[in-house]
């Protein structure tokens, strides 16, 4: 449904987005992820026409950003980061003055703004000024206004920043249902509103792509918390690494333990536990056995922990460093 | 055509809903109000020591009140223009709400053109209170319309071009006041660049002359349909909203 290619935009002096490509297919809901600053919004200005490229392009729903912005227009719903509203309109009166300028008119107009008002939650402020409602209803109302002639994409520029975590969780269900019918592309810069909403994860980071993949499969990287890396020492040099494995597989939830790697005398072994804390455990049985405990850490990242390292930031103390303190 | 006209319904609905449109209407039907009134007066008060001193010189309505009335008007409308024409675009842009438009399948040329012929339908209005008290003089005298007719057209076509020249501004900036502004010191530098060539017949005297909106007025409010100024006039207006064209274009590469 959009493809990007080698997007690039530039600025007198900065790159905002850099050589960035990535597909998104029909039904899905993709989420932008990426620092304040990354080039999130820049993208999708560019996806829907407002900004136009350096280099590089875009199709949207099979149609060029560049060559042909208006067809690609018709096909895209856009709610940018403030929601594009006139404080002295009316609801009702701004959703059928922005149906009207996506093409829309009669009796179906009308369908349409009655459709989007009961859809978006925002029916009960039909008749009031865009300008005296709060943040939650101008953010709805925002949406209806990109949903209103049924685009096949829609583009959302962080539809959650603002909202008290009521309406952040009634907006993220909101989506959610609007997927089976468009494509949507989200930006964000928080995690679990990608965990809980989004199909396949974009990530960038100073204009730069960082990483594509599915949410399964980081998901998959994250549950790895639950499995553990230990490295082992033996005290006078030898360590048996069977009678570790044994030691190790008797502690209540722990349900494999194998032998993964040795430097030396350091051995690695991975541990996999069911959900529930055995790190105190395991570093005890450790301590207790007369061996010596390195290193105990999950043995792969959280999505935080993908995020943050994919974008540079600084990592967060690692997760096992107290168990490991306690063991010295 | 559809997408002009629903950008003409909703900009007119904006200065309509809003105190905008009532209070340039009120003040300029009081300012343009004024005027009439002291020129009627002055006529009366004319024809009535005419009356006395027997003298019977032929008095003119024509010449007499619409003539010095429709070039106080065009000067008051310097004053009005930089009011209905400096939120069209900076008020967008300071809300975001241009946005909305830009991604919307529509052309700028269209948005601009709604957005100007709303702000002409606004000053067409303005126009039309002024018309009222001219009314009167039908009513009880009988002046000739013809050149009240050309006058009124020379004063639609010069805020015509000058509110496309204020249109151009709004879009340079997103602050109103300084697009009031700076549309308020070019309208005014319009009418005045030609008293710089006033006492001088260089060929910069001349052409500063001829590019006054105000000298090319003179002729309508004489009840002359000259081409030549019609045509400034038209000229000015399509480079007015081609600049805006342009202007609108280069605001998506820079933003």
């Amino acid at each position: 449904m959009i493809t990007v290619k080698e997007l690039t935009k530039r600025y007198a002096r900065t790159t905002a987005v850099d050589h960035i490509s990535f597909e998104v297919q029909k039904g899905q809901i993709v989420g932008f992820l990426g620092p304040n600053g990354a080039g999130k919004t820049t993208t999708m200005r560019m996806l829907t026409c407002f900004l136009p490229p350096t280099s590089g392009g875009a199709t949207v729903a099979g149609f060029d950003v560049l060559e042909q912005p208006l067809e690609v227009k018709k096909r895209i719903g856009y709610l940018p980061e403030t929601p594009p509203l006139y404080p002295e309109m009316e609801t009702a009166e701004y959703l059928a003055f922005v149906g009207r300028l996506k093409g829309l008119a009669g009796a179906n107009l009308n369908k349409q703004v009655d459709y989007v008002c009961e859809r978006c939650a925002v029916a009960d402020v039909k008749n009031k000024l865009l300008g005296k409602l709060s943040k939650g209803y101008r953010q709805r109302v925002g949406l209806a206004q990109a949903i209103i002639h049924n685009p096949d994409v829609l583009i959302l520029d962080e539809p959650t920043a603002g909202l008290d975590p009521k309406q952040i969780n009634e907006t993220r269900d909101l989506i959610k249902g609007l997927a089976g019918d468009h494509t949507i592309i989200l930006s964000t810069h928080i995690l679990p509103e990608v965990e809980q909403t989004c199909e396949q994860v974009i990530i960038i980071n100073k204009g730069k792509l960082v990483a594509t993949d599915s949410v399964h499969n980081l998901q998959n990287r994250a549950r790895g918390a639950e499995s553990m890396l230990l490295e082992i020492a033996g005290r006078n040099g030898g360590l048996d690494r069977t009678v570790v494995e044994r030691r190790l597989g008797q502690i209540a939830g722990v349900s494999r333990v194998q032998f993964k790697t040795s430097h030396g005398n350091r051995n690695v072994f991975e541990v996999e536990s069911q959900k529930g804390f055995v790190r105190g455990d395991l570093a005890s049985a450790v301590v207790e056995a007369g061996w010596d405990l390195n290193e105990l850490k999950p043995a792969a990242m959280s999505l935080e922990e993908i995020f943050l390292q994919l974008t540079g930031a600084e990592t967060p103390a690692p997760a096992g460093e107290p168990a490991s303190k306690g063991a010295q | 055509m559809r997408n002009i006209w629903i950008i003409w319904r909703k900009e007119l609905n904006s200065y309509f809903v809003s105190p905008i449109a009532y209070l340039l209407l009120t003040l300029f039907a009081f300012v343009a109000g004024f005027f009439f009134w002291v020129q009627l007066r002055g006529f009366i008060e004319y024809g009535m020591e005419m009356q006395m001193s027997g003298q019977m010189y032929p008095m003119n309505l024509n010449e007499m009140i619409i003539r010095p009335l429709l070039s106080n008007l065009a000067v008051i409308g310097l004053f009005f223009i930089p009011m209905i024409t400096m939120r069209l675009f900076a008020e967008e842009k300071r809300t975001g709400t241009i946005e909305l438009l830009a991604t919307s399948p529509i052309r700028d040329v269209e948005i601009i053109l709604g957005k100007w012929l709303a702000a002409l339908t606004l000053y067409s209005c303005m126009l039309f209170l002024v018309a009222l008290n001219m009314a009167f003089l039908f009513k009880y005298g009988h002046p000739d319309w013809k050149p009240v007719a050309v006058g009124f057209l020379g004063l639609w076509l010069q805020a015509g071009a000058l509110l496309a020249v204020g249109t151009f501004i709004s879009t340079l900036t997103r602050n109103q006041i300084i697009a009031g502004a700076a549309t308020f010191a070019v309208c005014l530098m319009l009418w005045v660049i030609s008293w710089a060539g006033q006492f001088d017949s260089s060929a910069g005297a001349q052409i500063m002359q001829y590019l006054s909106v105000t000298t090319h007025l003179e002729s309508f409010e004489k009840g002359l349909l000259d081409t030549k100024d019609a045509i400034f006039y038209v000229t000015l207006i399509f480079v007015g909203l081609f600049l805006t064209t342009r202007s609108m274009e280069s605001l998506r590469w820079r933003s």
